[in-house]
C-alpha cells in the first residue's frame, strides 16, 4: 500500500475515480506515512486522522452512489499550512500565542478543498505568522528536510513543502509573501506557485502582510500544483482584494506545456538576479536549466530589472509595518495565550506579557521595525519610500514583460543549509528571499520548478518562472515543458532521486 | 549585500528607541533582548535605509498591486457566530461578554 | 488635583476669544455593519451580532458596506462638501480592548468629504456659517461594562466585560473647521450646529441621530485666544458630551476654566477631558505620556474609493429638501412671521402642518389645529405631537368638513376626539356619534324660543339692545341641541328674534 504515496495526486484521482483504489485506502496509507516519517521530518503540527478518513468515507460513498467526482481532485488527500483557519483543526500559525487555537469559521481556501473532495490530513509546521526562510522560527520545533535531516526545509512552509518531498501527502497548500512557498519547494525538489495578488483568497489566511500574502499550491509535479490551482482560485466577495477574473486555464497550460514546444517563446534572464552571493552550483544549475529551455526552443533574452537590488529592502520595511498591526490583535484578550503576570495585573501589563511570552524573537523584531517604520517622523523615510520602490520594481516588470513572454531565475541563492547556520543573524537569513521577493512587490505570478541537484551536496536547486499578472498560463506551460524535458533527460523527476536521509524505506 | 554582525555603537536606532518601540507595541521585553534586539534592528535598519536611495518625490506610492477600485457589498444581513461560537476562544468570559483584566484607560 | 479656578463669564468674553470646534460622531442606520454582513440593530444579547471579521479574527477581512458610502455621500453633499474622486481608508493603530483589531479601520489623509459648511441660524435669527473640514467613513467600536469600581466607571475597577454588537457599526465622523468670532455666543452657536446638523441628517433619513442613545456624539474642541491678538491658544478636547444641554454648558466651562487657568499665570494644558452632566463641568483624562501616534498607513485590505461623478449627481439630485431651506419655503408659502415659523417649529408641528397642508388643508387652519388643541392632547396625553393617533390626512378631513358646513368648530374637536380615541377615521366618528350640525332653522328657531323663554330677564336685555347677553342663550341652546347647532346661526336666530 504504500506505493499509493509515491503517485502524483493525478493518478491517484484517477485511481480513485475509476474506484480501483478507495479514497479511505488512499488516506490511510498517507496517514501510516506520516505515522512512519513524520517523527523525524516534523512536517505536521496536527494530523487529523478521524476527519480525514471520514472525509475519505464521504468521497467513496458518493462516488458509489454513481455521483460524478466533486472535482478532478476529489479523495486526494492534502496538507495544509497551519496559517489557514479550519474550524475542525487546530490552526497555531507556529506560534505559541495561537496554541491549540480552533477558529469557528473555515478559511476559503480550506472550504474549497473541502467542497472539491479534498481530504485535509492536517496541518503543517511554518515559521511563526509566516516570517522566515527556514521554519527554525516555528514554536513548536523545525521541519527537516526529507533530503537530509541535518538541513532546513526551507521557509516559511517547509512543513508543506517536507511533506510532499517525504510523501506524506501529494498535494500542499502553502502561502507566499516573499517566496515561502517558492523557496522551500527550491530547497526540497518539489513544486510551489505563487499566484497573481487577488487570484485566492485571503480570507481565512491569518495574515502577515496583507499587501503581499498570498495561497498557492504546492506538489510534486506542474499537472499536481495546475490541478489543485484551479480548485482553490477565483474570486470571493469576502475578500476584497479577490480578483473578479476566471482563473487561468492552468491545467489545460500545464498539459499543452508537457508536450515540450516553446519556439515563439522569449524567455527573459533577469541580470540582477545572479552573481556574486549565489552558490556556484545554483548558478551552474540555473545555466543548466538556460540550455534546456533554449533546446525546446524559446529564445533568451537579458532583461534588466535595475530597481530589483532594492526590492529586498523595501519588502523589509512594508512587511515588518504591515505585520506591526496585523499582530496587534493578539493581546489576550478574545482567544489565544494569556499570560497574567500578578492577580491585579491591567489589561495593557497582560497585553505586554502575553506578547512577549507568545512571540518567537523574529516576530519581535518585525513588530519594533513596523512600529518604526510608520512612526511619524519616519513614516515618509522608510515606509513611505518602500512604498515608492515597489512602484519602481513593478515598472521594471513592466519594461520587462516587453522584451520576454516569461522571466527566471534561480528560486534561491542557496541549496539548503543546515538547521541553526543562519537562525541567529536575521540579515544573512533574510537573503535567502532575494529573488523571490520582487513577485511579490509587484503582485505577479511565480513559481518554482525542480532544476536539478547541486553536484557538491547533492541538494535540489529551484528554478523560478515569472509572468505578468493574470499570466500563469503561460508560466505553467514554461513549467511543464521544462518539467518534461529535464525528466525525460534525467530519466524521471528530481524527487525520485531522494536518497533516504529518513532512514526508513520510501 | 554583506553580513556583518551587530554593532550597537553604529546609529541607526538606540537601545532606548528599542525600548519605547516594545511599549508602543506592548511587548514586555526583557533587558538581554533588548541588548539584542537594538543592535540587530540597528543592522537591519541601515540595511534598509537604502530605499532612500531611489525613491524620487515624484514617484506614486503603491500601496496595492492589484488595480482594483469600489468593491462593496450590498446592506443585507449575513448570518454570523453564535454568541457560543464568538466566545469559544476567550480565555474568560461572563454573562456572555469576553472577561478583560481591568482597563488603565482614558479617564483618571 | 485641586478644583478648577473659574473666571466668571462675562470677564471671560472681555478678555478672550473662544476658538471652538466641534467634532460629532454619526452612527449610520445601514442594516448591516461597516465591513461585514451583521446586523446593526440595538439590544441585542452580547456578542450575538458578530463574525470574524468584526470580531477580528485571524484571518477576517473586511468588505466595505455599499450603502455606508452612499450615506457618507449625502452627509458630504447636504454640507456642501466636495466629494473627493478617489479616496482610500487607513488604519488607525492603537491598543484598547474594545477594538477587536486594535486599529480602526478609518479615513485618514484622504477623507471622501472635504471643505462644506452649514448655515446656522441662532434663536436672534442671525445666521453663522460654520465650516466644515471633512466627513469621512470609520467603524464604531465594541461597549465595555467595568465592573468592581464605583459606580462603574473604568476608574477602580476590578474587570471589564466586552460585547462587541457594537464594533464595526458605520460612523461618520464631521470635523468642522474652527469656529472663530464666536465670542460670547460660542456655547449658543456649539449647541445651534449641532442641533442643526442633527435636524439635517434626520431629514437624509441617514440615522437615528439621538444623542441620548448613542447614535450621534460630539466632541467639543476649546481654546481661548487673547482677545484681538491673533495668537492661538491651547486646545482641550471634551468628550462624553450626550445632550444638547451639555454641548452649550461644556464649551461654557470650559471658556471659564481655561481662563482661570491663564489668568493664573500658567499654561492650559492639550487634553482630553470628560464632561461630568451631574455637575455640568470637564474632569481631565488620564495624563499621557507622550501624545498619541496611531501611526497612520492605507488599509491594505481594501481598495480604493471612487465615487463617478454621475453617481454623486444622481445622489445630489436625491437630497431631500434641506430644514434650513424647507423653513424659508414654507415662512414664504404660509405668509408666517419669524415668531409664528419658531412656535410652529419649537412644537415640532412643522412637518405635520406641512404633510395636512399636502391632504388639502389651508395652511392657516392646518397650523391652529397642531399648534393649539392637538399640542394640548399631546401634552395631556405625554407623548409628543407626531405620536398623537391621528394623520395629518385624517386632520385634513376634518378641516374639509368644517369648511363644508357640515360640522362646526365645536363638532369637531369631538370628532377629532374620536380619531385620537381611536373609533375610526373622521367620517366613520362623524356617523357613529351623529356628529351633525343642526342646519334646520325651524329646529334651532323652536330651541332658541324655549330658552328664551326658560330665561325672560335675559331676552329682555337682549331686547333691550345688550348684545352680548346673548351670549347665556347661545350657550343653553347648544347644550340643549347637544353641540350640534351652528353657534354662529344660533346667535344670529336670537337676534333675529328679539328684535
Amino acid at each position: 500500500m504504500s506505493e499509493l504515496t509515491r503517485l502524483t495526486a493525478a493518478e491517484l484521482a484517477e485511481k480513485i475515480h475509476s474506484r480501483e483504489v478507495s479514497a479511505v485506502e488512499a488516506t490511510q496509507a498517507h496517514l501510516d506515512r506520516i505515522t512512519e516519517v513524520d517523527p523525524v521530518v516534523h512536517a505536521f503540527l496536527h494530523v487529523a486522522t478521524q476527519p480525514a478518513l471520514a472525509a475519505a468515507a464521504e468521497v467513496d460513498a458518493a462516488l458509489a452512489n454513481g455521483n460524478e467526482p466533486a472535482s478532478p481532485l476529489a479523495g486526494v488527500p492534502l496538507a495544509l499550512k497551519d496559517v489557514l483557519a479550519t474550524s475542525d483543526m487546530p490552526t497555531t500559525c507556529g506560534s505559541k500565542i495561537l496554541e491549540g487555537w480552533r477558529p469557528p469559521y473555515d478559511a476559503t481556501v480550506a472550504a474549497r478543498l473541502r467542497k472539491a473532495g479534498v481530504v485535509i490530513l492536517g496541518k503543517t509546521n511554518m515559521d511563526e505568522f509566516a516570517m522566515g526562510s527556514s521554519t527554525e522560527h516555528s514554536a513548536y520545533g523545525p521541519t527537516h528536510n526529507p533530503w537530509d535531516t541535518t538541513r532546513i526545509p526551507g521557509g516559511s512552509g517547509g512543513g508543506s513543502a517536507a511533506s510532499l518531498a517525504a510523501f506524506e501527502a501529494p498535494l500542499a497548500i502553502g502561502t507566499d509573501t516573499g517566496g515561502s512557498i517558492r523557496q522551500p519547494a527550491a530547497v526540497t525538489g518539489t513544486v510551489g506557485v505563487k499566484p497573481t495578488y487577488g487570484g485566492v483568497s485571503r480570507y481565512g489566511l491569518v495574515a502577515c502582510a496583507s499587501s503581499l500574502d498570498q495561497a498557492g499550491p504546492c506538489a510534486r509535479t506542474v499537472l499536481d500544483a495546475a490541478l489543485l490551482h484551479e480548485v482553490i482560485g477565483g474570486h470571493d466577495p469576502l475578500d476584497s482584494t479577490s480578483i473578479d477574473t476566471p482563473v487561468p486555464a492552468v491545467v489545460d497550460a500545464a498539459r499543452r506545456g508537457a508536450e515540450g514546444d516553446l519556439r515563439g517563446l522569449r524567455i527573459g534572464v533577469v541580470r540582477e538576479l545572479g552573481g556574486e552571493g549565489y552558490q556556484p552550483e545554483v548558478e551552474a544549475t540555473f545555466r543548466s536549466a538556460l540550455s534546456r529551455l533554449e533546446s525546446l526552443g524559446a529564445e533568451l533574452v537579458t532583461v534588466s530589472c535595475p530597481h530589483f537590488d532594492y526590492a529586498l529592502a523595501a519588502y523589509y520595511l512594508i512587511l515588518p509595518s504591515e505585520v506591526s498591526s496585523n499582530l496587534a490583535r493578539f493581546d489576550a484578550m478574545r482567544y489565544g495565550l494569556r499570560v497574567q503576570p500578578s492577580v491585579d495585573s491591567s489589561a495593557e501589563e497582560v497585553m505586554a506579557a502575553t506578547r512577549e511570552a507568545g512571540f518567537g524573537d523574529e516576530v519581535k523584531r518585525r513588530i519594533m521595525l513596523g512600529t518604526y517604520a510608520l512612526s511619524s517622523g519616519y513614516y515618509d523615510a522608510y515606509y513611505g519610500k518602500a512604498q515608492k520602490v515597489r512602484t519602481l520594481i513593478t515598472r521594471d516588470f513592466a519594461a520587462a514583460f516587453g522584451q520576454a513572454d516569461v522571466l527566471v531565475s534561480p528560486t534561491a541563492p542557496t541549496t539548503a543549509f543546515r538547521i541553526g547556520e543562519k537562525v541567529d543573524n536575521p540579515l544573512a537569513m533574510y537573503l535567502n528571499d532575494l529573488c523571490t521577493i520582487p513577485a511579490n512587490m509587484a503582485g505577479t505570478p511565480a513559481m518554482s520548478v525542480p532544476a536539478g541537484l547541486a553536484e557538491s551536496d547533492g541538494l535540489p536547486v529551484g528554478l523560478q518562472i515569472m509572468a505578468p499578472a493574470l499570466g500563469e498560463a503561460v508560466m505553467y506551460r514554461v513549467a511543464a515543458a521544462f518539467e518534461a524535458a529535464r525528466n525525460a533527460a534525467e530519466g524521471g523527476p528530481l524527487i525520485q532521486r531522494l536518497e533516504n536521509g529518513l532512514g526508513v524505506p520510501v | 549585500m554583506p553580513e556583518s554582525t551587530p554593532d550597537p555603537a553604529s546609529g541607526a536606532i538606540s537601545r532606548a528607541e528599542v525600548a519605547h518601540l516594545a511599549r508602543l507595541a506592548r511587548l514586555a521585553v526583557t533587558e538581554p533582548e533588548l541588548d539584542r534586539f537594538a543592535g540587530q534592528l540597528d543592522v537591519i535598519l541601515t540595511a534598509v535605509a537604502r530605499v532612500g536611495e531611489v525613491a524620487a518625490d515624484e514617484i506614486e506610492p503603491t500601496s496595492h498591486a492589484v488595480p482594483l477600485t469600489n468593491v462593496f457589498r450590498p446592506d443585507q444581513i449575513r448570518p454570523g457566530l453564535t454568541q457560543e461560537q464568538a466566545l469559544s476562544g476567550a480565555p474568560a468570559s461572563e454573562q456572555g461578554r469576553f472577561q478583560v483584566p481591568r482597563i488603565l484607560g482614558e479617564e483618571a | 488635583m485641586s478644583a478648577p479656578v473659574l473666571i466668571d463669564y462675562d470677564t471671560v468674553v472681555e478678555r478672550y476669544d473662544p476658538m471652538l470646534g466641534l467634532e460629532v460622531h454619526v452612527e449610520l442606520s445601514t442594516l448591516t455593519k461597516m465591513f461585514c454582513g451583521c446586523p446593526t440593530e440595538f439590544g441585542a444579547e452580547p456578542n450575538t451580532q458578530v463574525c470574524p471579521t468584526c470580531l477580528g479574527l485571524p484571518g477576517s477581512l473586511p468588505v466595505v458596506n455599499g450603502e455606508a458610502v452612499r450615506s457618507a455621500i449625502l452627509i458630504g453633499l447636504a454640507l456642501h462638501c466636495e466629494i473627493v474622486p478617489r479616496c482610500r481608508f487607513a488604519r488607525k493603530n492603537y491598543f484598547y480592548p474594545d477594538m477587536p483589531k486594535n486599529f480602526q479601520t478609518s479615513q485618514y489623509d484622504e477623507p471622501i468629504a472635504i471643505n462644506g459648511y452649514l448655515d446656522v441660524t441662532l434663536d436672534d435669527g442671525s445666521t453663522v456659517r460654520v465650516e466644515i473640514e471633512r466627513a469621512h467613513m470609520e467603524e464604531d467600536t465594541g461597549k465595555s461594562l467595568h465592573v468592581g469600581g464605583a459606580t462603574g466607571r473604568i476608574h477602580g475597577a476590578d474587570y471589564s466585560l466586552l460585547d462587541y454588537n457594537r464594533a464595526g457599526v458605520p460612523l461618520i465622523e464631521i470635523v468642522t473647521k474652527m469656529i472663530p468670532g464666536t465670542r460670547e455666543r460660542a456655547p449658543e452657536v456649539a449647541k445651534a450646529y449641532v442641533s442643526q446638523l442633527r435636524d439635517m441628517l434626520r431629514g437624509l433619513g441617514v440615522s437615528d441621530v439621538r444623542m441620548d442613545q448613542g447614535s450621534m456624539r460630539c466632541d467639543v474642541n476649546l481654546s481661548l485666544s487673547p482677545r484681538d491678538s491673533g495668537v492661538l491658544g491651547t486646545r482641550s478636547e471634551t468628550k462624553n458630551v450626550n445632550s444638547l444641554r451639555s454641548v452649550e454648558r461644556a464649551v461654557r466651562f470650559e471658556m471659564c476654566r481655561q481662563a482661570g487657568v491663564l489668568e493664573a499665570g500658567e499654561k492650559v494644558v492639550q487634553e482630553t477631558r470628560h464632561f461630568e452632566e451631574a455637575s455640568g463641568t470637564t474632569r481631565a483624562g488620564r495624563r499621557k505620556e507622550t501624545a498619541e501616534d496611531y501611526r497612520y498607513f492605507p488599509e491594505p485590505d481594501l481598495v480604493p474609493v471612487e465615487p463617478s461623478a454621475e453617481w454623486v449627481a444622481q445622489l445630489r439630485d436625491s437630497l431631500p429638501e434641506m430644514p434650513g431651506a424647507r423653513r424659508k419655503r414654507v415662512q414664504a408659502e404660509w405668509s408666517l412671521s419669524d415668531e409664528e415659523l419658531r412656535d410652529l417649529v419649537n412644537a415640532g408641528a412643522l412637518d405635520l402642518v406641512a404633510a395636512t397642508v399636502a391632504a388639502g388643508a389651508p395652511s392657516g387652519e392646518a397650523r391652529s389645529w397642531w399648534v393649539s388643541y392637538l399640542s394640548q392632547q399631546a401634552n395631556n396625553s405625554g407623548v409628543a405631537l407626531d405620536e398623537l393617533p391621528i394623520t395629518p390626512e385624517q386632520l385634513a378631513r376634518v378641516i374639509e368638513l368644517v369648511a363644508g358646513g357640515e360640522l362646526s368648530n365645536n363638532l369637531a374637536r369631538q370628532a377629532v376626539d374620536g380619531v385620537l380615541a381611536g373609533e375610526g377615521s373622521p367620517d366613520e366618528v362623524v356617523a357613529a356619534r351623529g356628529l351633525k350640525v343642526v342646519s334646520d332653522d325651524s329646529a334651532l328657531i323652536t330651541a332658541v324660543d324655549e330658552a328664551l323663554a326658560a330665561q325672560p330677564d335675559v331676552a329682555e336685555k337682549i331686547r333691550g339692545g345688550k348684545v352680548a347677553a346673548a351670549g347665556a342663550i347661545v350657550g343653553a341652546v347648544m347644550k340643549a341641541t347637544r353641540g350640534q347647532a351652528d353657534a354662529k346661526r344660533v346667535r344670529e336666530l336670537i337676534l333675529d328674534r328679539c328684535k
